[in-house]
């Protein structure tokens, strides 16, 4: 292996950057095909009704119109799968209600597909929309997940009982925390809803259905975070075609934050459709839909109790939660409030008995599922905004008391990982450092200082904390399996050595921004001591990549990058015998340091192009040795990865009409080490600005009818550039103990962290003012905010 | 019915005969098959289709075709000369301005008309002209300092 590293550690500029900034990305509605046609959809005006008659045949008769499909014309294909079962707490396993490719009778959300119409322009098959008529019987609907749940409520299902789609527990027995809160000095408790938000990634979905008869061949082109398990689940549980007889490439992809993992009914009906038809079709979500439609994220509805000693101990944590999983189940929706929530809410903490009791509840709203963080984002929410009020109820300094609860530090090397309440074992940890260091950036008895004397000058200050953890790198297949995944979470990473020493690289992850192709090639290059000009990253095509799992849950470089190295490993052991035969040495005399193949102790030497060479030549080569030089591994974690960070920010209200200034912010992360740090810091400020979000802007409103009454730009309020000041960022680095880079994972940390820091900061400024308020909704309106102060 | 328009783009003339409802975004995309113009949303909120006309930067999808008749259009993919990149686009590079790419034509157009009515911006003004343009991936920061690493250098 290379002993200096040239490129691993250092802000590379990224390799992809030139297509992006010249306009010659190519994202999938980039992409047209020969005799492509337009598909648009009828969609459901109603939550909840019954679909009497439909005609279409006026719309039938439309200029340029081709074919229209209706509920019955898939009654016979299955519906999209749900890939995480969670059981009831009694062993019952879950509700599954079949999610249809097309509603034949009873929509059950606004925008649940009636009919999709295909044509040869887009303008034409959105006209047709306009003459398919559809005699509807409008139901009353549930959209609030605790008011699902009641006796009464109007069901999603005719077969689910209160809506309720499993409950589901974790942690010490109800009894244990029972008593240990019984014998609390104060228990803090917060109501609260963590709102329901839209990813919003900038390109709206699209994709391109394509069958060619003569191969028998479909090939779906998708903007998705996975392109195989889109083609495992549309082939095996949806269509029943055969998977080879499918290709799915997922070309430049717009962001995903999570809405582009799952597999979207979409997907199936526009390459089912492209045979029946006999020509490409392409649809491509608009803005509208996208709210409609695109998994949302979030939506729970929580009671917290903390119990603390008299000495500011954490003594228990108790959690109830009504889930939001809307009308249909995706992919990974029941997972996310369950064994991504749930699992965290040890926090960084020494809580000795925690319980958490989740209810999931169909409503007649979008599906909800992992949105950038995925149930870390709510739990971290739980815990951090019960440490700051319980500080502000008691009186203590909330950093101290902090300080006081953290699980010391431990490496996972010389030290054993700490084995939570809540089944996770972390695998390394300082979580003081992040604290302290979050501390001195923000100079913290001067804040104070200078908070009091704002307050003289009829000014608004508050500054909120968050410490918080995440499980990434997800996962071992063996732990997720025994958790109810019907997946595996391992990842494939091939490298091909090229006669000449170039190398191209395959990866199953998949990049929506966050720069594979730079830091990827990054560590090949280090790793072969070869200029990263020689490396190319592919990834996004089945036919192209070995089954891979994609990217989400921040594991493409825990995961992916681990598979790749385990790769780079087997290339440079084949290459110590090469060269061992070559310079008629023994093998074990052979090192590998900066690209060449050298005899210890000798300057005798192969460089790497001279080995790769020879592997594809092999005139003088070992005689029980297969030629070439091209490796694929399959990486499964040992763990999952926890990194972990401190946020801070500060805010100032004003007075007069609620506003609240986010001031300064500061995260000081911690992912293990890092292979780019203008990457990771990158990813940071993404996700603290998607927090922020949540904090103070955005948030989904379902009115009573179930319709959302702000889905567009010009209603949901998304995060602008003048709302932020400059991030203050830092890092420390706790390798990961358990994957060779001994890296944890950056894409969530920052939507993870930042939430509670801003509702803090608000909440802070309030009981500064006198005014002891405990909670309010997100997001922190100016409105809600005014009305808190008066 | 369809109309006749004369367009200059990136500096070459089209002549073609377009419906009345074209938008000038799907013109650019779906016409003249310059893709680098991206479509974020329904109601000119996301910035991402952003090109200039006549040397002002306009949401492409708030103009018709029609209405482009005669007029010298710019796009992403004109904007750097003889392939040296437009500063901005330098500036995105070495600044880590971008992370998914799909907002960034967008934002450049935006910014290149900011720096040409205002060269020397502070950051006050470089978020206030950004208000119109969303990305959802960076968190605004660093393409904050894309703009003034371009700034610097025009």
């Amino acid at each position: 292996m290379s002993a200096t590293t040239s490129y691993i550690g250092k802000s590379v500029k990224r390799v992809e950057d030139k297509r992006f900034i010249t306009g010659k990305g190519k994202y999938t509605d980039d992409i047209i095909l020969a005799g492509m046609v337009h598909g648009a959809f009828v969609r459901s005006p109603h939550a909840n009704a019954k679909i009497k008659k439909i005609d279409i045949s006026k719309a039938k008769a439309m200029p340029g119109v081709i074919a229209i499909f209706t509920g019955a014309d898939v009654a016979a294909i299955n519906g999209v799968p749900c890939g995480w079962q969670v059981n009831f707490k009694n062993g019952d396993t879950m509700k599954e209600p079949k999610h249809p490719l097309l509603v034949a009778d009873r929509t059950k959300h606004v925008g649940d597909p009636v009919a999709f119409i295909i044509a040869e322009s887009r303008e034409e098959a959105k006209d047709a929309i306009e003459m398919v008529s559809v005699d509807y019987e409008k139901l009353s609907c549930v959209t609030n997940p605790a008011e699902a749940v009641k006796p009464g409520a109007p069901l999603v299902h005719d077969d689910v009982p209160n809506n309720i789609c499993f409950d589901w527990e974790l942690g010490n027995p109800k009894s244990e925390v029972e008593e240990a809160l019984s014998k609390a000095s104060h228990v803090t408790t917060l109501d609260f809803v963590n709102q329901r938000l839209v990813p919003n990634a900038m390109e709206p979905r699209s994709y391109i259905g394509s069958y060619d008869e003569t191969s028998d061949k479909y090939t779906l082109y998708t903007s998705t975070q996975n392109p195989h398990l889109i083609r495992l689940l549309m082939c095996a549980f949806v269509l029943g075609i055969p998977e080879h007889k499918v290709r799915v490439v997922g070309p430049d992809v717009g962001g995903g934050f999570g809405s582009k993992i799952y597999h979207y009914t979409e997907e199936a009906l526009v390459t089912w459709c492209s045979k029946e038809i006999g020509r490409p079709i392409k649809w491509t979500s608009e803005r509208a839909e996208s709210f409609l439609l695109d998994a949302h994220g979030r939506d729970h509805v929580t009671k917290a109790e903390m119990g603390f000693d008299k000495d500011g101990k954490i003594l228990a944590l108790r959690v109830k939660t009504f889930a939001n999983l809307g009308a249909y189940l995706s992919t990974f929706s029941t997972c996310v409030p369950t064994y991504l929530h749930g699992t965290l809410l040890q926090g960084l903490y020494t809580t000795p008995k925690i319980n958490v009791d989740v209810t999931g509840v169909f409503t007649h709203t979008n599906a909800v599922d992992a949105y950038r963080g995925a149930g870390r984002p709510e739990a971290t929410y739980i815990l951090e905004r019960l440490l700051d009020l319980s500080a502000l109820e008691m009186n203590v300094d909330p950093t101290e008391l902090r300080f006081k609860n953290f699980i010391p530090p431990f490496d996972g090397v010389k030290q054993p990982g700490y084995q939570t309440q809540v089944a996770l074992q972390y695998d390394s940890g300082n979580y003081h450092g992040v604290l302290e260091k979050g501390l001195e950036i923000l100079d913290y008895k001067n804040f104070r200082k200078q908070q009091k004397e704002s307050a003289k000058n009829g000014k608004l200050l508050g500054v909120g904390f968050s410490t918080y953890i995440e499980a990434c790198g997800i996962a071992p297949s063996a732990v997720v399996g025994s958790l109810g995944a019907r997946a595996g979470l391992y990842e494939v990473g091939q490298v091909r050595v090229q006669p000449t020493g170039k190398v191209s690289v395959f990866t199953g992850s998949h990049s929506h921004g966050q720069g594979h192709e730079t830091t990827f090639a990054q560590v090949v290059a280090d790793k072969l001591g070869i200029p990263m000009e020689d490396v190319d990253i592919i990834h996004g095509d089945s036919d192209t990549v070995a089954f891979g799992m994609g990217t989400y849950g921040s594991r493409s470089l825990a995961v992916g990058g681990s598979a790749i190295v385990k790769s780079i490993e087997k290339i440079v052991e084949k290459g110590k015998k090469i060269a061992a035969h070559k310079l008629e040495a023994s093998e074990q005399d052979i090192e590998f340091v900066d690209g060449k193949f050298t005899i210890k102790g000798t300057s005798k030497s192969l460089n790497f192009a001279e080995i790769a060479l020879t592997a594809y030549v092999p005139h003088v080569y070992p005689a029980d040795l297969e030629p070439g030089l091209d490796f694929s591994s399959f990486y499964d974690p040992k763990n999952f990865t926890y990194p972990f960070g401190c946020h801070i920010a500060v805010v100032e209200i004003d007075r007069e009409t609620g506003k609240v200034d986010l001031k300064r912010f500061i995260a000081v992360d911690d992912v293990g080490n890092v292979i780019n740090p203008m990457i990771v810091e990158g990813q940071i400020h993404g996700g603290v600005a998607q927090g922020m979000g949540q904090a103070l802007l955005e948030g989904v409103e379902y009115d009573e009818d179930g319709q959302i009454s702000n889905g567009s730009y010009m209603d949901y309020c998304m995060p602008r550039a003048d709302d932020f000041p400059m991030f203050e960022t830092a890092s420390q680095v706790t390798p990961c103990p358990h994957n060779p880079l001994g890296v944890k994972g950056a894409g969530e940390a920052g939507c993870i962290g930042s939430t509670p820091a801003v509702v803090n900061a608000v909440i802070d400024a309030l009981w500064s003012s006198g005014k002891k308020v405990k909670d309010i909704r997100m997001p922190l309106t100016p409105e809600r905010v005014w009305k808190a102060m008066n | 019915m369809h109309v006749k328009i004369k367009v200059k783009v990136n500096g070459m003339e089209h002549v073609h005969e377009v419906e009345p409802r074209l938008l000038l975004s799907h013109f650019l995309r779906d016409t003249l098959r310059l893709t680098g113009t991206h479509i974020g949303c329904d109601t000119s909120g996301c910035g991402a289709c952003t090109v200039h006309v006549n040397g002002k930067a306009v949401k492409s999808c708030t103009l018709l075709a029609v209405q482009a008749d005669g007029c010298e259009v710019l796009t992403i993919e004109g904007l750097s000369t003889n392939g040296t990149l437009h500063p901005l686009q330098e500036g995105f590079h070495q600044e880590h301005g971008l992370q998914c790419g799909y907002c960034t034509p967008g934002m450049i157009m935006t910014a290149a008309d900011l720096l040409k009515n205002s060269p020397k911006p502070t950051e006050e003004e470089i978020r206030h002209a950004l208000e119109g343009n969303i990305c959802r991936c960076t968190g605004y920061h660093n393409i904050v300092k894309s703009i003034q690493y371009a700034a610097e250098r025009m």
